[in-house]
């Protein structure tokens, strides 16, 4: 009688997974036609990169959609340049997608009842620092 | 204590220690509980955008906003035939059919014969099949993946929605969110 060893059991199990189709969890569609592709006026071009590049990948969350090569992430820069093909404005694409999916799909942060500590801190900062510089150069006169 | 008179000092001794203490605290309340990596949509509430997907397979028709506002809630289904859990949830999406739940779906980024392929192996419980190849409607209504169900009432406003494939035990909160819909 042969018995399988265990490690050729997995061996087999494994190839087995790689043979089954439903394991490639990608679909075999080409990507969409402005995934990869620059748009002609490089003027558009520009605001479509400096667009994608603030806009974060729903899949590989730590990726921008410039960055990344996941299918969805090329559907999105498809959209981003079509739309600036027909003449809209970023932000207004930014904001589309914040109305669907939250302020999570962007990388840049924006003026919000919740955010507004980000935008005064530097200003808190700087008073402060002026505050405690003040104080100094008066200890310095006064000795 | 009786062996230290500057109680400064000794506070500053301990300082590190317990930024260390606050720091392992934090890493392990996130091994603990991973933070949430799901993107949920922001539409719920809103009126499902215009779209009009030619259909996904010759045995069913495509998908228009139209079909949303007959007065009856529906499930809308984000799928694919590449997705490994969307096969997974057939059994469920077959049952909800089965309860005379209407379900339309949108194939991501598919091919018809592999559709086709999809549902002879899973059962069909699609009324339209709308073929997304871009991936339009999917963004259109803040949907981050597949599969994922949303729950459309009878004037075509979404509002639910089920990220990730739908198991056993999830098919009451479905029902009862249908129900929640038809009113």
């Amino acid at each position: 009688m042969t018995r399988m060893l265990p490690m050729k059991r997995l061996l087999i199990a494994f190839c087995a997974l790689l043979l089954s189709p439903a394991l490639a969890a990608q679909d075999s569609m080409p990507p969409a036609p402005y995934a990869y592709r620059q748009l002609d006026n490089p003027e558009q071009e520009a605001k479509a990169q400096a667009l994608m590049e603030t806009l974060r990948c729903l899949k590989c969350q730590s990726q921008s959609i410039a960055d990344s090569d996941a299918p969805m992430a090329g559907d999105m820069r498809h959209q981003v340049r079509t739309r600036i093909a027909a003449g809209e404005d970023p932000e207004s694409i930014r904001q589309w997608l914040i109305e669907r999916y939250g302020d999570y799909v962007s990388y840049t942060p924006q003026v919000k009842p919740i955010t507004w500590p980000l935008f005064a801190a530097p200003f808190a900062f700087l008073a402060l620092a002026a505050l405690l510089l003040r104080g100094r150069f008066r200890k310095k006169d006064q000795s | 204590m009786s062996n230290g008179p500057k109680t400064k000092p000794r506070l500053a001794v301990w300082l590190p220690l317990i930024l260390f203490a606050g720091f392992f605290a934090l890493v392990i309340w996130g091994l603990v509980r991973p933070a949430d990596r799901e993107v949920a949509s922001a539409f719920i509430d809103k009126p499902l955008p215009e779209f009009n997907l030619p259909p996904a397979t010759d045995e069913r028709p495509g998908l228009a906003t139209a079909t949303f506002k007959a007065g009856k809630p529906r499930l809308l289904n984000v799928f694919a035939s590449w997705c490994v859990p969307c096969a997974v949830e057939s059994p469920q999406l077959a049952q909800l059919a089965g309860q005379g739940v209407e379900i339309d779906g949108v194939a991501i980024r598919d091919r018809k014969p592999d559709v086709a392929r999809f549902l002879a192996q899973n059962g069909n419980p699609f009324a339209r099949i709308g073929k997304d190849d871009l991936s339009q409607v999917q963004l259109a209504i803040g949907s981050s993946g597949v599969p994922e169900t949303f729950v459309v009432d009878g004037k075509g406003v979404i509002r639910y929605q089920h990220i990730g494939e739908i198991r056993p035990e999830d098919v009451p909160l479905i029902l009862s969110k249908l129900e929640e819909a038809a009113q």
